[in-house]
């Protein structure tokens, strides 16, 4: 009725009932997707496995030894690069990138609620950079840095690339989310004496809470594996995605597959995080519920 | 000093929401302190607005609005002293019943032991208690209504807006808490309008119905008086248990006239004091349903001071303490004949029946 349960994004399904006896297109299919899986993430997981090699290690199987070796040789020797640096620095990127995209998201939100004097062309641009290529745009970004003098780097010209294609997603994020606010609850809170930010803080921000962490993570794994936009606007010193491109040119250890391992976990925690913030955000709404 | 003085007064309201368009014009209504009044009308006539502009959450484009004698058009709801229920409901999602009850004297800055122990009083009250940790969405539609009325009680409104209450629930659930937001008026002791489009519903709970049509309001009084004595054909036609015949009046004699129409003729109809009616006048009569009284042509003519019309039985509906009989007679609506359960079946009639519908002269009503 009035409160419509909030959208856990990517939340699994639940059961399926299974028939007694399966068709042959079962099979069929189930080998077509168990295909697609081991394509999907076979490389992946041999690059991992191989990263865990020992100071023989190659870049092809057999496995040589079984160690820590690369991930120690990763973060020591300089002749791999800098990964310690571009990956600090991608990080400092993805989290302004993060905020300012979670901030900027949730007042357009606000913003679009109403009609005013040319939404559609506001709409429409930000649609624009949306599909505007990113490679393209970055140039272009550069090339606008150079003729005003400025210096590109990565928190100024790189951050401005990564947030031409944040920002729209996070606005599109943020729509969907909004159109499931009931405008009578921020009515209500206005009658019952809130001030208009009393009803943000706390209305509107705990309802879209899990909506806001959608689109927090969304910014953040946009930045943080931005390529196209990134390249010709980060300037002199690289963000993480830019030096394992740079990597993968030079050199030829594991040290580069270590390098894949660290990013994927550092990924994955990113999300998990992410997800048990609004798992929890869901809990604790739900925690009252009585026992019986 | 009447601080908590509820009457709202309504002077030459209009508003405008596109500037071309009026969504009401001209409203002109006083409504006395402690009253539970409804406005009564289909959707889209505007009560909606009005209710969102007493509340504050609209603000006319003409006229003043007045409770407690002050104007309160630019004041926010709080200043007003009024409170709204929404049209279902409106409950924070992710406040428990407590947190949705305190959630005004939160905002006021009441500090929370306070504010719950007066949330826990208010739970008492609305029966509320062993729910308190529950979130909306675990509650069914009628204990939702008593949290949404509890929210809105809580901040002592001198006024209190409800915007189509009962129209989530279902049909048993609906005739329960209707009472139970009438005894809630009489206990709080502070004006009540109720927004409502069921005929129904606004007569059995007002103390004064306000039947409004197309962004004016048609007519306002007690409900006895906008049943019974409906102003014109709209309000006859909307509220229903009245049958309306149209026609001319033939002759003018003192206190009656006689008018008739394509249908019928001769029929006598009362006149009110002070009224002038000559010859030829297009009037319409409402006479209502459970006035009429069916009788068969082999039983003689009717005697004097009743109205009487010849018609067929058209269809016969079974409503339980009484029988619908349903003549071919009249305009849209028909013309309809209520008869208690027992006369009915001492003498029922069968489709196509030749029957002389009648009623006393005096029962008979003139529209404007």
């Amino acid at each position: 009725m009035t409160a419509q349960p909030l959208a856990v994004p990517l939340r699994r399904g639940g059961g399926i009932a299974r028939p007694a006896r399966r068709p042959w297109t079962f099979y069929v299919l189930a080998t077509a997707f168990a295909l697609y899986v081991l394509g999907l993430y076979g490389p992946m997981v041999c690059i991992y496995i191989l990263s865990f090699q020992d100071i023989r290690g190659g870049l092809v199987f057999p496995m040589k030894g079984l160690s820590l070796h690369w991930f120690v040789d990763l973060f020591t020797q300089a002749r791999t690069g800098d990964v310690k640096g571009s990956f600090d620095r991608s990080i400092r990127l993805a989290v302004v990138v993060t905020v300012i995209t979670v901030v900027v998201s949730f007042m357009a939100g606000l913003a679009f609620r109403r009609r005013f004097p040319g939404d559609t062309a506001v709409f429409y641009l930000m649609i624009g950079s949306l599909v505007a290529p990113g490679l393209v745009l970055g140039i272009g970004v550069g090339l606008g840095f150079t003729f005003l003098g400025l210096e590109a780097s990565w928190y100024t010209s790189a951050l401005g690339a990564q947030l031409s294609w944040t920002l729209p997603f996070g606005v599109l994020v943020m729509f969907a989310v909004m159109s499931r606010f009931n405008t009578a609850w921020d009515e209500a809170a206005r009658d019952l004496g809130a001030t208009p930010w009393q009803t943000i803080r706390l209305v509107m921000i705990p309802i879209l809470a899990p909506g806001l962490v959608a689109v927090a993570l969304f910014g953040f794994t946009l930045s943080y594996d931005e390529f196209a936009r990134s390249l010709q606007t980060a300037g002199p010193l690289n963000t993480l995605p830019l030096e394992i491109w740079s990597m993968t040119l030079n050199v030829t250890s594991p040290s580069l597959y270590a390098l894949g391992t660290v990013t994927t976990v550092l990924s994955f925690l990113i999300i998990g995080a992410s997800l048990g913030a609004i798992v929890l955000l869901q809990r604790r709404r739900a925690r009252r519920r009585p026992a019986g | 000093m009447t601080r908590k003085r509820g009457d709202i007064e309504l002077a030459g309201v209009g508003m405008s929401y596109d500037g071309v368009t009026m969504a009401v014009e001209g409203i002109n209504l006083k409504i006395p302190d402690g009253a539970y009044c409804c406005f009564l009308g289909p959707s889209g006539c505007g009560k909606t607005t009005i209710l969102r502009m007493v509340a504050g959450h609209e603000h006319p484009t003409q006229g003043e609005i007045l409770i407690g004698g002050e104007n309160v058009v630019g004041l926010p709801p709080v200043e007003r002293r009024t409170a709204m229920m929404f049209q279902s409901y409106a409950l924070f999602p992710h406040l428990s019943v407590r947190d949705n009850i305190a959630f005004a004297l939160r905002v006021r800055g009441m500090p929370k032991a306070e504010r719950l122990a007066r949330a826990d009083a208010m739970m008492e009250k609305v029966r509320l208690t062993e729910l308190a940790d529950r979130l909306p969405a675990q509650l069914s539609g009628g204990q939702q209504q008593r949290v949404a009325l509890a929210r809105a009680a809580i901040t002592e409104p001198r006024v209190l807006l409800l915007d189509e209450p009962l129209s989530a629930l279902d049909e048993q659930l609906r005739v329960q808490m209707r009472q139970e937001l009438r005894r809630m008026q009489r206990e709080l002791g502070i004006t009540f309008i109720h927004v409502t489009h069921t005929q129904l519903e606004a007569i059995a709970l007002a103390d004064l119905v306000v039947v409004m049509e197309k962004g004016r309001i048609r007519q306002a009084g007690p409900a006895r008086e906008v049943y019974a004595a409906p102003r014109d054909r709209g309000v006859a036609e909307f509220l229903g248990g009245q049958n309306v015949l149209s026609g001319r009046v033939l002759t003018v004699n003192g206190t009656k006239a006689v008018f008739g129409g394509q249908e019928v003729r001769g029929i006598e109809i009362p006149l009110r004091p002070g009224l002038r009616l000559s010859a030829g006048d297009a009037i319409d009569v409402a006479v209502r349903r459970d006035d009429v009284e069916l009788m068969r042509p082999e039983d003689g003519p009717p005697g004097p001071g009743v109205a009487s019309v010849a018609s067929r039985v058209l269809a016969v509906e079974y409503q339980g303490y009484f029988v619908k009989v349903m003549l071919d007679l009249g305009g849209q609506d028909g013309f309809t004949a209520y008869v208690p359960e027992r006369r009915y079946f001492s003498n029922p009639f069968n489709v196509g029946d030749v029957v002389l519908a009648t009623w006393d002269v005096d029962r008979a009503h003139l529209l404007a």
